[in-house]
């Protein structure tokens, strides 16, 4: 009996001993990620400083970029807008067809088909982004040059008004749109998934009674699930927009890098991803120029950081109520 | 039965042993040597390294990480040497405590997608060439063309031309040419590794390059002329300094080569736009900085590193010539050595090459 009660005691303090050290262990893991995103933030930041304190505010208006020595001038306006604008066309492109595939998944797919067809979903998520660029500039570049900027594109620039986006004299097909496209295909998983896990939070008995009401599929969706999960679902676009802002290579293969604005879209131009990738290795350490480049970094994880903790605050708020 | 075995076994054991033993003899002799920069010259410094393991005993560990990258790893003493296309000036080596010498020389050539058009048929001017690479030529059909090529059927394609998006010593090298022919690329561009392209796209690497001007008609581009040669890219004709029209080959390219005077601070010779009726106007060589101070546990990567190059500037000419690289003059290759055993020293002030 004696015998029992100290073996527990002793196990219990062996166990609180142990539970420190695990507590110690786990807090030391979490605190670890702060203090690496700290750190790079901070590094970043120090190492664009110099570009900053060059070129002050202007450093995110100028659209120049001249690397050439005793006339550097260093600007953001290219790269930035460069990175939005073909991240916004990408999410253009991929929500609706995120949405179909979200809505096909929870609402018309026999049961049987919804493993497979999601699984497959998830596949693309896995493909790495070199893939993408690889097949980006030997398939999807030529197809946009060939069959969509000169045949759908040249018809378009001649409205008047709105052509001008369609009108470009860059004539190589590596542009904004092409990029736009592969960014849509890489983030589609990302927003269908998200999609379809809040289109299946919806509670049955909310449809049931709409469809008890002799509403049509589309009414259903339209009128019952798109309302409910409204928040979520922007939250899941918020996510896919935050991938699209940082992918490098395969926008490096497909975007025409050109440090021009544009203001078509076939125009070629470039993104700070880009940018960054393929100046930082012919940079000099310590020059303004990859000063510049640091600043951009600085620049891209802000916006990130923004447009992360945007999708965070909406998907959290719903999953809350 | 167990006799064949052990019989077997013995066999094995005694074929295995002497293996071994070359193996780790081999492995004695072998000094690693590594370097990092410029990708211009990856091609022949590859070549180089596979002959020079059996040839000199040495492995080169090589990473064409960009001219810039190589200089910045060799003035954080990181690497054995740095490679760069453009060569450094002589304040810049003094504060970075580095000597530089070249290896090789190598043309860059123009190439173009025009659906009809030969390889070497079509005349380039350096005013045209300027104005294609500004967009100031919206078709080929272009008067100012269609007149220096009355022999050609110009398709009335819209130009689009095509540079390295990744900084890189190919573009140092077409930069300057531009910028030494046309007062208007010098004062706008102007040259540099990458500079702000008036027009066109930008594609990654010479395979880059080569990619997007296949797929586009109308396209002109620049690259090493080594590529252009092993992927049968449709080169170009270009008019040079003395006003005549000559083909990127082997011929002109060492008129150019043999032109250079190597009597500069830090071998910097330029080969840019000479005179001379067979001249290729966009030559240039390329360079190797080398630590005139390592530190105690680098002299003998130093040492090995001159070795490896003594051994390439002896043997390496026919591998360098069979990729269209042309080696250096023995006379220069003499004056890099005296450098060497001038300048390189030990952190006791003793010269590391005594050869």
């Amino acid at each position: 009996m004696s015998a029992t009660t100290s073996d527990t005691v002793s196990r219990r303090s062996a166990g609180a001993t142990g539970d420190l050290v695990f507590a110690w262990l786990c807090k030391g893991a979490g605190l670890l990620v702060l203090l690496l995103l700290g750190g790079i933030i901070i590094t970043l930041f120090l190492g664009g400083l110099p570009a900053f304190r060059e070129f002050g505010l202007g450093f995110l208006f100028s659209t120049e970029w001249n690397p050439v020595e005793g006339r550097e001038r260093y600007g953001a306006a290219v790269a930035v807008s460069g990175t939005i604008f073909s991240s916004l066309l990408a999410i253009a492109f991929a929500v609706p067809l995120a949405f179909g595939i979200a809505f096909y998944l929870t609402e018309l797919a026999p049961q049987w088909l919804r493993r497979p067809v999601g699984i497959a979903i998830e596949l693309l998520a896995a493909v790495p982004s070199i893939i993408f660029g690889m097949w980006g500039l030997f398939v999807l570049v030529p197809f946009v040059q060939q069959k969509i900027q000169f045949t759908i594109g040249m018809e378009l620039a001649t409205i008047p008004l709105i052509g001008v986006i369609f009108d470009s004299n860059n004539y190589a097909g590596t542009s904004i749109f092409a990029a736009a496209l592969v960014i849509a295909i890489m983030i589609i998983p990302f927003i269908a998934a998200t999609m379809r896990d809040v289109f299946e939070q919806v509670p049955a008995v909310y449809k049931e009674s709409a469809y008890g009401l002799g509403a049509t599929r589309w009414e259903v969706v339209r009128n019952v699930v798109l309302p409910y999960t409204r928040v979520s679902v922007v939250g899941g676009i918020m996510l896919g927009l935050g991938r699209a802002l940082g992918e490098t290579m395969a926008v490096t293969f497909v975007i025409g890098n050109a440090n021009r604005m544009a203001g078509s879209i076939f125009d070629a131009t470039t993104t700070i991803a880009s940018v960054v990738a393929m100046e930082f290795p012919e940079s000099l350490a310590g020059s303004l120029k990859q000063s510049s480049l640091f600043a951009l970094g600085f620049i891209l994880f802000v916006i990130s950081f923004i447009v992360l903790a945007v999708s965070r605050w909406l998907l959290h708020s719903r999953m809350k109520g | 039965m167990t006799h064949g075995i052990n019989r077997r076994g013995l066999l094995m054991g005694s074929a295995a042993l002497p293996v071994a033993f070359a193996a780790t003899g081999a492995s004695a002799q072998q000094a690693t040597i590594t370097g990092a920069g410029a990708s211009f010259p990856r091609p022949v410094y590859e070549r180089w390294a596979q002959a020079a393991r059996e040839g000199a005993g040495i492995q080169l560990n090589y990473q064409s990480i960009g001219s810039g990258g190589g200089i910045n790893q060799i003035t954080n003493r990181t690497v054995d040497f740095g490679a760069s296309d453009a060569p450094l000036p002589t304040a810049q080596l003094a504060e970075r405590k580095l000597m530089q010498f070249p290896t090789v020389t190598g043309a860059i050539v123009l190439i173009v997608n025009l659906p009809g058009v030969a390889t070497d048929a079509l005349k380039l001017t350096p005013e045209l060439v300027v104005d294609l690479f500004m967009g100031r030529i919206a078709r080929w059909n272009d008067a100012r063309i269609a007149e220096l090529n009355r022999d050609l059927r110009l398709p009335p394609v819209p130009v689009s031309p095509v540079y390295r998006a990744d900084a890189s010593g190919t573009t140092f090298g077409f930069t300057t040419y531009l910028s030494r022919v046309s007062d208007t690329w010098k004062n706008g561009p102007g040259a540099a590794t990458s500079v702000q392209w008036p027009a066109g796209n930008g594609a990654r690497g010479n395979e880059g390059v080569a990619n997007a001007v296949r797929n586009t008609p109308g396209s002109i581009g620049y690259t090493e002329n080594a590529y252009a040669t092993v992927n049968r890219l449709t080169t170009t004709q270009l008019r040079n300094k003395s006003g005549k029209f000559v083909k990127p080959e082997t011929k002109t390219f060492s008129a150019a080569a043999a032109q250079a005077n190597w009597a500069v601070p830090g071998f910097a010779a330029d080969l840019i736009d000479l005179n001379g009726d067979d001249t290729w106007p966009i030559v240039s060589p390329t360079f190797i900085l080398l630590p005139i101070n390592p530190a105690a546990d680098k002299v003998e990567g130093s040492r090995n590193t001159m070795k490896f190059f003594d051994w390439a500037f002896k043997n390496g000419g026919q591998i360098a010539e069979r990729l269209e690289y042309f080696p250096l003059p023995a006379s220069v290759q003499n004056q890099i050595r005296a450098a060497w055993a001038r300048e390189v020293k030990t952190p006791d002030g003793a010269a590391i090459w005594t050869a």
